[in-house]
């Protein structure tokens, strides 16, 4: 019997129009948003399933319950618990049965109209896959007896599970509660008759569960909650003790037994048992004394802030609450001894709760940056007192040195990871961006860090990390070397960097996993243990490396440019309008209606498609919280101008010779101002063309009149100040968040200057009409490739695009020594018009294009195998 | 029931591992077909563009398509599975071939059934089955298909069920031995397809084993409308199938815990057929036969399939590999569950 008490099923009963006023107004309304709101409550005050009726006159209720039940599905929060459809209309049950992916529950069938249209019903049911609950109901009526209860659930029992083969533990008998009290004495019984066939059904009908609508027991005390409630609950007591093992309830709103007042208790007791004729008026007499306690109307939750405030400052971290924070550490300073006991008691400790919760996955890292933000906040009150008392600072787990390396810019991901770390107590020495391989040893000596952390987005960064291993090598270094950032990989460490350094060398995932690696890397003993496993783990992924097939057979330079894409010259674009340079600016509302927000969501380690990301059952919530405050940024940048968006694009005579294409200054075509020089994929394309970009432009050879195009644009005019802004001022989420959506600003550029380029300035597609989902599918005609990825992956090609541009003085956009963009939120690239451009992957070349590359570049291969390296490796 | 487990089927999967056939796809891209292949002589002036409609093949290129399941049988596979995956009527309606739809099913079922029956003449111990195949159509019956309006559908249950009847009914006229309704990402879906067939059945006074195979989607390890693999059994459990397993959209690392989940708590043989790995960026699929082979060997060890196979990428030499390491392996012991009620959401609730 013990189980049973302990498996009591509540069903959600204010989904329900008969049942709920508030709910049927707001069905009738057609306010199936607020309705929603009512659903789910119900799950979180604890329903385990939920009912859900729209039985009424002036409701078409098919399509009532159809459409709450499709809006259900969209709902995880709600749909993640079994649908009870309750209705007294069979067509009404069947539609919701076709709306429910789950294993419900129909509510109900009975043997109301006879033996016939039960088994038909019940067999449909079965053929839908759901469960049933059965009324206590025959050919003559409700039953109201015990034995009339027992008899006809016997009998249905017996029907269902010999003539239907209905499993018998998909059977829930609902034996009919009916009100006691009600001043007539042959209902004085009923709940007695209740329990009691409730006992007997269930020791005859094995397997069986029993329910019943609850809130019918009390119905002649309406209006006086507080007595119904203590009905109900003595009501469950002794029913459940019987076997009733589930029962619709308000799930927020059950009195707990022995909470209830003992003299209303002993009344209600008497009432519900049956136990002297007077009972209801002996209720009757004391009810009033326990009215008027009305519920206290539902506001803000503050009722964690009168917790002690070691628990305020826990609860505050973890939910990431700013508002309160400073009188709270304030209040825990004065309890405590010395200022710093306040970071390294309450502080630590919620930052641990923190910190595990992120580790089993039950906060999201934009949670635990905002947590991060709120300990900022505690320890900037803290730090003036701690340095009056000279205290000698606290301990940290230890010292860890990030840095983005030499020639990339990249560092939204470094900063989270900081963030991530600080959080867990380490000290961060951040060195930003564009940190040279010496400066990066020589703080690491100074600092006397415990392990140095490299990041890096562009592909020449691989090398300079290469770079780094070996230097750190013939220093003689021998601290831990942590590897990230977005081109990063296993097979990378283990295959270039690792083998150059005798110290542990660990690739870090994401910013999740760095807690866990740099904890294992400072334990000495731990450390050894790691450093062994990493080398088996390495030593796999190597020997994998060196196994891997190439996808496909190489094929020698000449062959692959046997196989060019001929480019069907009937088909070639309209020509410019006007050839030349434009330099172009954008607003940010203009742009913000271009963005591509599902990158953004995996900026924060959040996958999903946008919008659809936003209801994601496990990431939802957050992704939302996340979108409106990258709107709130958003909102404010386009007040403030703090960010400034700048632009260029050309267009310019062009024709292809070779891999090549020649620029010219005008359409004389007499002036070669520049030759883009491109790369051909070199592995065997049965199906298709080995591509190359320049494949895209008419030949020289042809005589026929072509175009191309260039851009660069730029988001992140004042990102760098105003992210230091919001990290002087302890705020690394907003920080964060602003390179974040600067980033995602310059992708809205280029697609919204590309449009541009399409529709007005080259204008080949002047009647082309798609909105932002179809222009994030690239649904247009032609392409933007950028130098650095797939189709055109070597960096320094970039040059061409700024000298064509004069890029830097119309943008004030610059290219480092390692050709990546600076402001860090910046797009460049190549325009082709052509339909038959697409979008590829050169992969793998072979040394004999390398030798023809550097010639054409004019290197020697020393400089060409540098810059090519990704695509010779790979 | 009875009818149902005393299909030789049943006798089988008692005694060994059964080896389910791999890609039918992946086969059939290798002869890189043209518009007019697919087309043939009776489509010759269809109205719309057909080729990619690989399952019109089994009318247009009948010998290709038997020739495929000819090389799976040779390759040891027990079942295979017609060329039908999108073949109901639903599906069909991108190509406008709507009223093809139960000829295709017919025709598909005949073509396998005539190839498993030449390799059970050729070894009577080694009978080979045809399992009809039931794919999830494309369209959703609980997903909105328009992130505004979210309690809108593009197919409702009604239309699912008339179309799953036609193409089940075709499956059995044809000779199908097993309806096997596979990658099903919405369970809704699924549940059409289970009354459908449920209903055919009824009607034509036949009981086939029912094979059904879910598709979990991504590491959420949720099916796309979000049911974990456990609500997705309770889901579907009561049309009491043969065997209960999931297929496609992962390659067998990532689908291991899945299958873990399932085979804890099925009451029927458990089925995998995953894909070669996920595809590569250039949409291919890398597992070699042998590494996927040592995957699905370690399963089988492990006491968690009784019915291996393949899907998107795999090759009769994948499933050669396969009948190799899992020879002699004993196949997972199927396990009692208490009786309880099993209900599910998004998420099972068990009582």
């Amino acid at each position: 019997m013990t189980q049973q008490f302990s498996s009591f099923i509540n069903i959600g009963e204010r989904t329900n129009v008969t049942g709920s006023a508030k709910f049927k107004r707001l069905i009738l309304d057609g306010d199936y948003e607020a309705a929603l709101d009512v659903a789910r409550q119900q799950v979180e005050n604890g329903a385990q399933i939920i009912d859900i009726n729209m039985d009424e006159a002036m409701l078409d209720s098919v399509q009532a319950m159809q459409i709450f039940l499709n809006l259900i599905a969209s709902e995880p929060d709600i749909s993640r618990v079994p649908i009870m459809i309750d209705s007294s209309k069979w067509e009404v049950i069947e539609a919701g049965l076709k709306c429910v992916q789950g294993k419900a529950i129909v509510n109900s069938i009975s043997l109301k109209e006879g033996e016939a249209l039960f088994l038909q019903q019940a067999r449909l049911i079965k053929r839908y896959g759901a469960a049933t609950v059965v009324m206590a109901f025959d050919e003559t009526g409700q039953a109201d007896t015990q034995q009339r209860k027992v008899e006809i659930c016997q009998r249905s029992y017996q029907l269902l599970t010999q003539k239907v083969n209905f499993p018998p533990e998909d059977i829930i008998f609902d034996p009919n509660i009916f009100a006691v009290a009600t001043g007539i004495e042959e209902h004085n019984n009923y709940a007695v008759d209740f329990i009691e066939a409730t006992r007997v059904i269930r020791q005859t009908c094995p397997h069986v569960n029993v329910s019943g609508g609850l809130s019918n027991i009390s119905f002649s005390f309406r209006g006086n909650n507080p007595v119904r409630e203590a009905m109900h609950s003595v009501f469950l007591y002794h029913a459940i003790r019987a076997g009733m093992d589930m029962a619709i309830v308000n799930a927020g709103q059950l009195e707990v037994y022995d909470e209830i007042p003992s003299a209303l208790r002993e009344a209600v007791e008497d009432v519900i048992l049956n136990k002297r004729d007077d009972a209801t008026e002996r209720l009757l007499d004391i009810a009033p004394q326990y009215q008027g306690d009305g519920k206290t109307a539902q506001k803000e939750d503050l009722s964690w802030r009168e917790a002690p405030v070691n628990k305020r400052l826990e609860h505050a971290l973890v939910k990431g609450i700013t508002d309160y924070i400073i009188d709270d550490t304030e209040e825990a300073r004065q309890q405590a001894e010395k200022p710093l006991h306040v970071i390294e008691g309450p502080l630590m400790d919620g930052m641990n709760v923190v910190g595990d919760l992120f580790g089993e996955g039950k906060m999201f890292l934009p949670q635990v940056v905002k947590s991060a933000r709120v300990m900022k906040k505690a320890v900037a009150h803290l730090q003036p007192f701690i340095e009056a008392e000279k205290s000698s600072g606290t301990r940290s787990n230890g010292k860890i040195l990030l840095a983005t390396v030499k020639g990339d810019v990249h560092d939204i991901g470094k900063n989270i990871v900081g963030v991530v770390l600080q959080c867990n107590n380490f000290e961060v020495v951040d060195l930003g961006v564009m940190v040279s391989c010496e400066t990066i040893l020589h703080t690491a000596k100074a600092e006397d860090v415990d392990m140095i952390g490299l990041s890096g987005l562009i592909t020449p960064s691989l090398d300079e990390m290469v770079h780094v291993a070996k230097e750190m090598q013939r220093q003689q270094f021998s601290l831990p070397l942590l590897i990230g950032g977005a081109t990063t990989s296993k097979a990378h460490t283990a295959v270039k960097i690792e083998q150059n350094y005798n110290a542990p060398v660990v690739y870090v995932a994401n910013a999740s996993r760095a807690v866990g690696v740099c904890q294992k890397l400072l334990n000495q003993q731990s450390r050894e243990k790691f450093a062994i496993e990493l080398e088996h783990e390495y030593e796999k992924v190597r020997q994998q490396h060196a196994r891997k097939q190439p996808r496909s057979r190489p094929v020698t330079l000449q062959e692959a440019r046997e196989n060019k894409c001929a480019l069907d010259l009937g088909k070639l674009p309209d020509a410019p309008k006007e050839l030349g340079v434009f330099p172009v600016t954008a607003d940010i509302d203009t742009l913000r209606n271009y963005i591509d927000w599902t990158p953004f969501f995996l900026t924060w380690s959040l996958a999903g498609k946008y919008p659809r990301i936003l209801n994601d059952e496990v990431v939802g919530e957050q992704a939302q919280l996340l979108f409106d405050d990258a709107n709130a940024i958003l909102d404010q940048l386009a007040q403030t101008a703090a960010l400034k968006a700048k632009g260029v694009c050309g267009v310019f005579a062009a024709a292809n010779i070779g891999d090549d294409i020649e620029i010219y200054a005008d359409n004389k075509r007499n002036h070669v101002v520049g030759v883009a020089h491109h790369l051909r994929q070199q592995t065997l394309k049965p199906d298709y063309p080995n591509y190359c970009l320049a494949d895209f432009v008419a030949p020289k050879s042809s005589g026929v009149e072509d175009y191309m195009g260039a851009f660069a644009v730029t988001a992140g005019i004042g990102e760098d100040e105003l992210a230091k802004c919001y990290r002087d001022d302890g705020d690394d989420y907003n920080a964060i968040m602003v390179k974040a959506v600067a980033d995602r600003l310059a992708e809205a550029f280029a697609e919204f200057l590309h449009e541009r380029v399409r529709k007005e300035i080259w204008g080949y597609a002047a009647d082309e009409n798609l909105d932002n989902d179809a222009l994030i599918r690239e649904k247009y005609q032609g392409i933007r490739p950028a130098p650095g990825y797939a189709a055109c992956p070597e960096h320094t090609e970039k040059q061409l695009i700024w000298d064509l541009l004069d890029a830097e003085k119309h943008t004030g956009m610059r290219l480092t020594d390692s050709y990546a963009m600076w402001p860090g939120a910046s797009v460049s690239g190549w325009y082709f018009a052509h339909p038959q451009s697409r979008y590829f992957a050169v992969a793998k070349i072979q040394s004999d294009q390398v030798e023809d590359y550097a010639q054409r570049k004019q290197w020697d291969i020393t400089t060409a195998n540098k810059w090519l390296a990704p695509n010779i490796n790979e | 029931m009875s009818e149902q487990k005393r299909h030789p089927l049943y006798a089988a999967a008692a005694e060994r591992i059964l080896i389910l056939d791999g890609a039918m796809g992946t086969m059939i891209q290798q002869h890189k077909f043209e518009e007019k292949d697919y087309r043939g002589a009776e489509f010759e002036s269809w109205h719309t563009d057909i080729k990619g409609n690989n399952d019109l093949l089994v009318l247009t290129q009948p010998e290709v398509i038997y020739a495929i399941h000819c090389e799976y049988l040779q390759a040891g596979a027990d079942i295979i599975e017609t060329n039908t995956f999108n073949a109901t009527r639903i599906a069909m309606t991108d190509y406008d071939m709507q009223s093809v739809s139960k000829r295709i099913n017919v025709e598909a079922a005949r073509l396998a059934k005539q190839a498993a029956e030449e390799f059970t003449q050729k070894n009577p111990d080694k009978p080979r089955f045809v399992a009809g195949v039931l794919g999830p159509t494309n369209r959703t019956a609980s997903i909105s298909p328009d992130v505004n309006d979210p309690g809108k559908r593009n197919v409702t249950f009604d239309e699912l069920v008339v179309a799953y009847e036609e193409s089940c009914e075709g499956l059995i006229e044809g000779g199908a031995d097993i309806i096997l309704i596979e990658t099903i990402f919405d369970t809704l879906n699924a549940k059409a397809a289970v009354f459908a067939v449920d209903s055919v059945f009824e009607r034509l006074q036949v009981r086939l084993p029912v094979m059904i195979s879910g598709t979990i989607t991504d590491a959420s390890g949720r099916t796309l409308s979000g049911q974990t693999a456990e609500a997705f059994y309770y889901s579907l459990r009561h049309v009491e199938p043969f065997s209960f397993g999931l297929n496609c959209a992962l390659g067998p690392d990532l689908l291991r815990q899945y299958v873990d989940e399932i085979a804890q708590i099925a009451t029927c043989p458990v089925s995998v057929h995953p894909n070669a790995g996920l595809p590569n960026e250039f949409g291919e699929y890398d597992l070699s036969p042998n590494d996927m082979a040592e995957q699905i060997k370690e399963w089988a060890e492990s006491g968690l399939v009784n019915i291996v196979g393949g899907c998107c990428g795999t090759t009769p030499e994948h499933i050669a590999a396969m009948v190799k390491v899992t020879s002699g392996v004993m196949p997972r012991k199927i396990p009692e569950l208490q009786v309880r009620m099993r209900l599910s959401g998004l998420e099972p609730f068990v009582h």
